[in-house]
């Protein structure tokens, strides 16, 4: 099988939530994932690039957030990157319900539903140097199509 | 916007049906227009109907909890109602049925609140 591989790159905006998820999962439709994998794919590119706008960037439309996105085979590996104020403590800040932002109505659950959803989550992040998120998972083929 | 927000008012009840996909971006303008609604200080429940909400992340789950402790302050009741399986998952994984029951119509979501 193939590799195949994008990057996209947009603006800290919350309107760019569901291009940035509607993109990744049109990339990784070619794979003909079942509805419940997109729809996890989708789940997942909107918790970290919502992150990447509240938390990296606390909302300033300057930020640039960066997604590529790699097939290899029925691996997909989807990186969502920010240059923004990064993690003191990841380990936690991965625990479910931790937040600190529990004024803005934000339940800690991001982490968790990244996990929960992809076969591996990995996360690298710098204080005042910026966040990566990397999100792994395996689709199953298809084998009455392919 | 993503997403259509359509309200009724039924006795004391605001019944809030919901239609395309809950993130960060559509959850903030909910929020907004739910809580003009419940500061008239005329409604003591709400009711989610969910049956055409296609996609929620956890700023969506944020934004009903949020509506949740509101509500429970006020002395009020929330139910939801008519869950599609994959917004049922990111509720299931929060926990969020240990505190909320989930109704097949919106009929049962109503009268689960128990108002004569
Ligand atoms: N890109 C990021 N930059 C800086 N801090 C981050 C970033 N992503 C996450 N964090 C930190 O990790 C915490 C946990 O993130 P998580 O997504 O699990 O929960 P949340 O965003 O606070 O709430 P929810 O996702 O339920 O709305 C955040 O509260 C924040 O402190
Ligand atoms: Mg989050």
């Amino acid at each position: 099988m193939s590799k195949n591989f994008m990057t996209l790159q947009f603006a800290a905006k919350s309107e760019n939530e569901s291009f940035a998820r509607v993109t990744v999962a049109a990339f990784i439709a070619q794979l003909d994932p079942t509805l419940e994998e997109i729809h996890d794919i989708k789940t997942v590119v909107s918790e970290a690039v919502t992150n990447a706008v509240i938390h990296g960037y606390e909302e300033d439309a300057n930020g640039i957030i960066t997604i590529s996105a790699v097939i290899d085979g029925a691996n997909i590996e989807i990186t969502i990157a920010d240059n923004g104020k990064g993690i003191e403590n990841v380990e936690e800040a991965m625990q479910p319900l931790y937040t600190t932002k529990p004024e803005l109505e934000r339940s800690g659950m991001g982490f968790t539903i990244m996990q929960n959803f992809m076969d591996e989550m990995n996360v690298e992040s710098k204080v005042g140097e910026g966040t990566k998120v990397t999100l792994r998972k395996k689709i199953t083929l298809n084998s009455m199509i392919s | 916007m993503s997403l259509q927000i359509s309200m009724e008012m039924e006795r004391n009840t605001l019944i809030i049906r919901l239609e395309g996909e809950l993130d960060h971006h559509t959850s903030e303008k909910v929020r907004d227009k739910i809580e003009a609604e419940v500061d008239k200080g005329i409604i003591n429940n709400l009711v989610f109907n969910l049956e055409k909400l296609s996609f929620m992340d956890s700023s969506g789950l944020g934004m009903m909890l949020g509506r949740y402790k509101k509500i429970r302050q006020l002395d009020g009741k929330m139910s939801i109602c008519s869950v599609q399986s994959s917004v049922y998952k990111i509720f299931e994984l929060s926990g969020m049925f240990k505190i909320l029951s989930v109704y097949d119509t919106e009929a049962d979501a109503i009268n689960a609140l128990g108002v004569a």
